[in-house]
């Protein structure tokens, strides 16, 4: 089903009699059971004002067309979303929608903060039928509770956006990368917070243990104007200067070229194994990466986010054992190991009743972020 | 501003649950006394006041959750305060609540410069949350102008905002993760000091929902490292839509100032005579900073100072030095109390578009001449929050009515043009009958849907947010039930 409205998205779901995979793209790589649903109907910009750094799109509109009119305007999607298809090999187009349903958020999470971040207001069609609209289209906003959040990362679970109000910002006159070689993890963690404890705003720290002639390489990038950013890369270098690794400023296309690679987990693009994402406290990534046993990974997020490959059907979360933070499987499926990973018990009672409330038939992609407790009605 | 009835059966029971609490609570730590709760009967909101049944002070989340248990063995509704500070009544009790204050819950738990994150218990109050980590470089970023004295509780609970967010966000921006207690007592972890949540992004609904889901005991908070140095540049206009239009300008143009601070002709004639901050008579002033190295701060400056000489400004006065930096602020931010220095007054918290912005000064320019009450304009332009002061009197009988229908329609006005009923202060029970301009019947049926979830009985802080009338049939089931 590809409804071209919203009100024939509603009357879909109102007359669905099973469960419904709900979908944008189709580029993550998600298969939840059912019908599939599609939000690619409901395309285009309904609004986007430069000055007040908003633009309001249907769900269904293609991240493509979006960053096409930001760019027009020197403008962009400062949360940085992957682009699935490099690592997944899937086609077609990623969609606003989605984007917003997983919370997708690249290397510069850490200073920008995540899509969910930049959400200002959605549309959506709850499981019952009914359209529902949170937020706005401002900055600042508290007028009753923020159901954009929930829905930023529900993967669908609990309603279909329709509409997506983003904050954008500018694009940097430029931006440089300043890369340690040689640093074991460990030390990499450490050289990754002493600059983000800097002043020098940075907005991407990463570590990879194998690329570039297979030495390690620690990367941290700032963005911004052109004298400030010269500026900032020396003083980097100068912070660095005591811990005996080589460094380089990277040129601009190896910077650009290396920061999509971070984004697109491109270095596990054509690798076999299933990929994992894990969320953790940086200081607590080489344990987590000594426990995982893992062939290949790599840190971004200042060590806040490691992306590890692994054995077919590995239990990564049976290997890191208890920690601060949460391990999601990106590629590869398992019929015994949960894709997400499974909530605290407390909590997991509050975000069933959520799903309960929010679809009471149990049809909006049902099983995709947790067991299924109910009946698909 | 209509409340519900006190629930009689609740206070005929008020012995028993004054015994109870206190036998979970140390002695003083449970005040039932009525000349002594009238302490809690308001917050910020002065103009409403009624003390509570009880109002407890318990010092760790084991103490919360069994105040929470009680109360919700025993059917009586519990009203959260941070430190009192709400502007829109947000920790008004009712005669039958208990108000749970976490005041005494104050302790930093936990600072972690290597991950950029500091843990305390949410009575601590925002501006110590800072002072726990700025020897060593940080500063938690969120800055209400209640600073001093608000509680990270009640940031928590109003997502509150302030001068600097334009760049660094608002509290559900840097908050990682909360201690929460439900209702019935239960402890629950969500978040922590990791980024991002694994399920559901509940500690973003968590954060704004005023006190209705639960009771945050603990938060992990993140801390930035200080910039190297920060400087403003201080502009007037004779015409608020020319400063409008060079706000959206600098907006454009790619710089990302920390912060854009706006005032119109009364508040700069106030400010400057309680301050003496040197400000020019003029009909709008901007206070516009950046933040960077000082060569960073020049080139950030020049480009401002560029796009506002487009604008014909009547002053343009950059700051060379941290005195200078201190007066340019001074003024701005003594704002809200210069103005109560000289009348009464409420203060309004709609945002808008910033394209709007022209327009509905204007409007509302046009509006006060109608009611015939003055209003001063001071707010955060960069975003869009505007914070409108109506001048009233109110020992004139009907004044503050007339006060409070000229506001409404202002906040009208906002969600008009694009905007919403508030920015960063909460609906509380200021703004609760005006959600139904802002929400279609459903939009607020699905956040009721979510107060359902998290407290069936409705117990938790049950008369804000949402019209009495529309919470109505929810409450009284949920009273019946008892």
């Amino acid at each position: 089903m590809i409804p071209d409205t919203e009100q024939a998205l509603a009357d879909a779901i109102k007359s669905a009699r099973g469960p419904l995979a709900i979908q944008g793209g189709g580029t993550r790589g998600l298969r939840p059971m059912g019908d599939v649903l599609s939000t690619s109907g409901l395309s285009g910009i309904s609004l986007y004002e430069p000055g007040a750094l908003t633009i309001v799109a249907q769900a269904g509109t293609p991240v493509s067309e979006i960053e096409s009119a930001l760019a027009a305007e020197n403008q962009r999607l400062a949360f940085e979303p992957m682009d699935h298809r490099v690592l997944l090999g899937t086609e077609g187009e990623p969609t606003l929608g989605g984007v917003i349903a997983a919370n997708v958020s690249g290397p510069r999470r850490i200073q920008g903060g995540a899509a969910r971040d930049y959400a200002l207001g959605v549309r959506y069609v709850d499981g019952a039928g009914n359209i529902v609209k949170n937020g706005g289209r401002v900055m600042k906003n508290v007028t009753g509770y923020d159901l954009v959040k929930l829905m930023c990362g529900s993967f669908g679970t609990l309603g279909v956006m329709t509409e997506v109000a983003l904050k954008v910002l500018p694009v940097p006159e430029t931006q440089g990368t300043l890369m340690l070689r040689g640093l074991e993890d460990r030390a990499a963690v450490a050289a990754m917070a002493k600059a983000m404890g800097s002043p020098y705003e940075i907005t991407g720290a990463a570590h990879c243990a194998k690329i570039l002639d297979d030495d390690p390489v620690t990367a941290l990038r700032v963005e911004g104007f052109e004298a400030s950013v010269a500026y900032r890369l020396e003083q980097l270098k100068a912070l660095f200067a005591d811990e005996g690794a080589d460094m380089l400023i990277a040129s601009d296309e190896m910077s650009l070229w290396f920061w999509e690679g971070v984004r697109d987990a491109g270095k596990f693009s054509t690798a076999e194994g299933d990929v994992w994402r894990v969320s953790c406290k940086p200081t607590a990534g080489p344990d987590l990466v000594a426990a995982s046993g893992a062939e290949e990974c790599y840190y971004d997020w200042g060590g806040g986010l490691i992306w590890f490959l692994m054995p077919h059907g590995t239990d990564l979360r049976a290997r890191l054992g208890r920690y601060d933070g949460h391990a999601t499987r990106v590629r590869g499926g398992s019929d015994t190991v949960p894709q997400f990973e499974p909530e605290a018990p407390g909590v997991a009672r509050i975000s069933e009743g959520l799903r309960a409330r929010f679809d009471p038939r149990g049809i909006l992609n049902p099983g995709l972020m947790s067991p299924m407790t109910r009946e698909v009605a | 501003m209509e409340m519900p009835i006190p629930d009689a059966g609740v206070l005929a029971r008020k012995d028993r649950v004054v015994a109870r609490l206190q036998g979970a609570l140390p002695a003083d730590a449970v005040i039932h006394d009525q000349a002594e709760t009238r302490a809690y009967e308001c917050d910020a909101l002065t103009a409403y006041k009624c003390p509570p049944m009880v109002a407890v002070l318990p010092t760790t989340t084991q103490e919360v959750s069994d105040v929470l248990r009680i109360c919700h063995e025993e059917g009586v509704p519990v009203v959260p305060r941070g430190s009192g500070t709400s502007l829109a009544g947000g920790a008004l009790p009712t005669a039958d609540c208990v108000i749970l204050g976490v005041a005494r819950m104050n302790d930093v738990l936990e600072t972690d410069y290597e991950n950029r994150t500091i843990k305390v218990q949410t009575g601590r109050t925002n501006l110590s949350v800072t002072g726990a980590v700025e020897e060593n470089g940080f500063f938690y970023a969120p800055d209400p102008s209640s600073q001093l004295a608000c509680a990270i509780a009640g940031n928590i609970a109003m997502n509150s905002g302030g001068a600097h967010c334009l760049k660094y966000g608002v509290t559900t921006n840097n908050l990682m993760g909360v201690t929460m207690v439900m209702m019935d007592g239960e402890v629950v972890e969500v978040g922590g000091g990791h980024m991002d949540s694994g399920g559901l992004d509940l500690l973003g609904l968590i954060c704004g929902s005023e006190g209705q889901l639960g009771v945050v005991t603990e938060a992990t908070l993140r801390i930035l490292p200080k910039p190297e140095g920060a400087r403003p540049v201080l502009m007037g206009f004779d015409d608020n839509e020319v400063a409008g239009a060079c706000v959206s300008d600098i907006i454009k143009a790619g710089v990302l100032p920390v912060a854009i601070e706006f005032m119109d002709r009364l508040c700069i004639e106030t400010c400057e005579n309680f301050a003496h901050a040197g400000y020019p008579m003029c009909e709008a002033l901007l206070i516009v900073e950046v933040e960077g190295s000082e060569a960073e701060i020049d080139h950030q400056l020049s480009l401002i100072m560029e796009i506002a000489r487009r604008h014909n400004p009547v002053e343009l006065r950059e700051s060379k030095s941290a005195e200078e930096s201190a007066l340019i602020w001074l003024g701005r931010k003594s704002a809200f109390g210069a103005i109560g220095q000289i009348n009464d007054y409420m203060c309004l918290d709609g945002t808008i578009p910033v394209s709007s912005l022209p327009f509905v000064l204007r409007r509302i320019g046009e509006m006060s001449k109608e009611y015939g009450l003055r209003v001063g304009n001071v707010f955060h332009a960069g975003d869009g929050n505007m914070h409108p002061l109506i001048l009233f009197d109110a020992n004139k009988p009907g004044d503050l009515e007339l006060c409070e229908e000229f506001g409404a329609e202002v906040l009208k006005l906002c969600v008009e043009a694009g905007g919403c009923l508030t920015g960063e202060h909460g609906v509380g029970i200021e703004k609760r009958d005006l959600m139904t301009f802002q929400y279609a019947p459903e939009d607020l049926e699905a956040q009721m849907a979510v107060k359902d979830v998290f407290d069936p009985q409705w117990l938790l802080n049950p008369a804000k947010v949402f019209p009495l009338a529309v919470s109505e049939q929810r409450r009284s089931v949920a009273m019946a039930a008892e």
